[in-house]
């Protein structure tokens, strides 16, 4: 598998801390935090790949709002979905807010792993398409090279 | 109890309006009723009151003629020309030709001797000296006679008027026909009772009444009840009938003219009036009898459905909000249920990868700690089932919209347990309708909830037994029943059926959750299930699926 980066945003810690220590496990690049304001602070600090979200978090944003902040700063990293509850109407609203898809609580790791899977590829597929069009665009005028770079 | 309610309040509500209605009309009957009887006696005693008055009258008149053709007769003519017996003949065929109902004509002089006398009796020659009437008519100068049998020996009366002439008196006496004076008295009396007859002071008959007694009788009437002009009595007769006796006085007061009839018979008309008003009076009770029966009738009847129709909303209502609540606890329920999970998952997955690592490897227990670790998950997975079960997500479901025959669902789903049934010797008879439109649905849930329905019959039934499933379109919905001959259900199991985890299966058989998870399916595409026991036998469960038209596409 390609190296990938994965942020967990959730307010369980038990489960958290797991998950993240699982991950870390399979030699994947992962951070855990336990809020929605968190999860913002460390995007800004990194970009991540793929984000594990939980949607009902207590207190401060919720799931839904920190999705929509998220794609606000890093429209390329995908999302992931998880929730404990059986709110069909949440899930339906991430994935209208450009949730990559959602999982359902508790989950396996296997099934979680093959979902980050494809939550990858889809982003490589995206940044590899970004990548081209830079190039070429680079090819025509060389000079954007240092804007590029200044963006980033 | 309720039907006990009903009763009273039909009792009630007939009781009243009969009281109500009836009453008014009853009382005015009953006025009536005695209205006419009071007003039939007033006119029946006015009238006869009315016809002794004018009778004794014609009565007295007649009198009064009879004396005055005397009196002309007496002052016309002298002594001389009377005592001629041709002279007095001729007067005599006079008086008879212009008046009439003279029997006899006869001329007594001063000393009571009999003169002359005209007519059948041979009466001349008699003396009257001794006579009361002779004196009295030699005094006041004419005098009318009772009835009495004199020297003829036949009931006759007598009218006599006294002349003076040249210091001598005498007196012009004449017979009246007791059968004219009878007749005109008669005259008075009509219809089957009435009768009319003259009585003296003394109560003697004067002239024959129609029904008892003969003339010169004594009358059990008692003259003296009778007063001034006329007077009206009610008396009972020999047969105990009611009388009414007219009297009015007549010829100076020495007769009196009596005329009776029973009331009854002129008041015939009357009663008729009477028969006719107490007719339509009953006609009139029972008709307000049967109105007011067949009105509370219905009235009630139409409260016990509407009551009926009450509280069938309200068991639909205490029903689909206790769903409501409960679906609200479960997704509750399944939040707080599915973090632990998750986490202990978490944790399991921790652990079986540190069991990966070299050290552990070695561990005496190592197949112990898997196996266990196995078997938690397992449990975790089991859990997990029942709540996704109980959120109705049995799998993973996103609400689809695709077009779904019905009927065709109906048959995969029976195709998917034929084999179950058939093995259990149940035979599933299909009756569905040939055309159903296609709705805008997700097929898959649609078929979870005939799964449900039918495996439930399967299950009630147990072996041996039907399942009829049928499918019709009734207005903007399409209903189907399943049908089994199994035991049916009790009042308890009817209201508790739709509810999470109410099972009738043995334990671990049945989660519990397919009727309530059916329920919710028809219930969110806006439709219902109803449950009713079989008049026969068993359970019948009833769909109704609203018929939404797919978009074009």
């Amino acid at each position: 598998m390609d190296y990938f980066s994965i942020l967990v945003v959730d307010d369980e810690v038990d489960f958290l801390e797991t998950l993240v220590k699982r991950l870390q496990k399979r030699n994947i690049d992962t951070v855990g935090v336990t809020s929605g304001e968190e999860a913002l602070a460390a995007l800004e600090k990194r970009r991540f790949d793929v984000i594990i979200l939980d949607i009902k978090m207590p207190g401060g944003m919720d799931g839904i709002e920190t999705l929509r902040e998220i794609k606000r700063h890093q429209p390329l990293a995908e999302v992931i979905l998880l929730t404990g509850h059986g709110s069909m109407e949440t899930s339906i609203e991430g994935m209208k807010l450009g949730a990559f898809d959602y999982l359902l609580k508790p989950i396996k790791l296997e099934d979680l792993m093959a979902k980050l899977g494809e939550a990858f590829e889809k982003k490589n597929f995206h940044d590899q398409k970004i990548r081209k069009a830079q190039i070429k665009e680079l090819m025509r005028f060389p000079g954007r090279v240092f804007q590029q770079e200044k963006e980033k | 109890m309720k039907e006990g309610l009903y009763r009273t309040l039909k009792r009630k509500i007939i009781t009243l309006t009969l009281v109500m209605s009836l009453t008014p009309l009853l009382i005015l009957g009953a006025v009536l009723y005695y209205q006419f009887e009071s007003a039939g006696r007033e006119m029946t005693r006015e009238q006869i009151r009315y016809r002794a008055q004018a009778q004794a009258e014609a009565v007295d008149l007649f009198l009064k003629e009879r004396t005055a053709i005397l009196n002309a007769m007496a002052d016309t003519h002298d002594f001389a020309q009377m005592i001629d017996e041709k002279n007095l003949a001729r007067i005599f065929e006079v008086m008879n030709s212009r008046a009439g109902a003279f029997v006899d004509l006869g001329i007594i002089d001063s000393r009571g001797a009999h003169r002359a006398y005209i007519g059948p009796y041979d009466l001349r020659g008699r003396n009257y000296l001794d006579q009361s009437w002779f004196n009295e008519v030699m005094i006041k100068g004419h005098y009318k006679s009772d009835v009495y049998m004199g020297f003829r020996q036949q009931p006759h009366f007598i009218i006599a008027v006294r002349r003076h002439e040249n210091q001598q008196a005498w007196i012009l006496r004449a017979t009246i026909d007791p059968n004219r004076f009878e007749e005109i008295v008669r005259s008075a009396q009509i219809g089957r009772t009435g009768d009319a007859y003259l009585v003296n002071r003394e109560g003697f008959l004067q002239t024959r009444p129609r029904f008892e007694g003969d003339v010169l009788g004594q009358t059990a009437i008692d003259t003296r009840q009778f007063g001034g002009r006329v007077t009206v009595i009610e008396l009972e007769d020999a047969a105990g009938t009611e009388r009414f006796y007219a009297g009015s006085w007549l010829n100076d007061n020495k007769w009196l003219l009596i005329i009776n009839q029973q009331p009854l018979e002129l008041m015939s008309r009357l009663f008729a009036l009477r028969q006719m008003e107490i007719f339509i009076i009953t006609l009139g009770v029972l008709g307000i009898v049967a109105t007011t029966i067949f009105t509370t009738r219905l009235t009630i009847n139409r409260l016990r459905k509407s009551d009926r129709e009450m509280i069938e909303l309200n068991a639909q209502l205490v029903q689909s909000d206790k769903l409501a609540a409960l679906g609200k606890m479960a997704a509750g329920v399944a939040h707080e249920i599915n973090n632990p999970l998750a986490v202990i998952l978490q944790k399991t997955g921790w652990m079986e990868d540190l069991l990966e690592e070299e050290g552990l490897k070695q561990s005496a227990n190592i197949a112990e700690f898997r196996q266990s670790i196995a078997k938690i998950e397992q449990h975790v997975e089991r859990a997990r089932k029942v709540v996704h079960n109980m959120l109705g997500y049995a799998r993973k479901m996103e609400p689809r919209l695709e077009d779904v025959d019905v009927n065709s669902t109906i048959d995969q789903t029976i195709t998917i347990l034929e084999n179950h049934a058939r093995i259990n010797n149940i035979d599933i008879q299909v009756d569905l309708a040939e055309t159903v439109p296609i709705i805008a649905g997700d097929q898959a849930q649609l078929q979870q909830v005939f799964l449900n329905l039918f495996t439930n019959a399967i299950d009630a039934i147990g072996s041996n037994g039907t399942i009829e499933v049928a499918s019709w379109r009734s207005d903007d919905h399409i209903v189907v029943t399943i049908k089994d001959d199994g035991p049916g259900l009790s009042e308890d199991m009817m209201r508790k059926i739709f509810d999470p985890f109410f099972t009738t299966k043995d334990p671990g058989k049945g989660t519990g959750l397919g009727l309530w998870v059916s329920h919710n399916i028809i219930a969110k595409m806006g439709g219902g299930i109803h449950v009713k026991n079989n008049p026969d036998k068993g359970a019948v469960f009833t769909v109704e699926i609203p018929i939404v038209i797919p978009e074009k596409k």
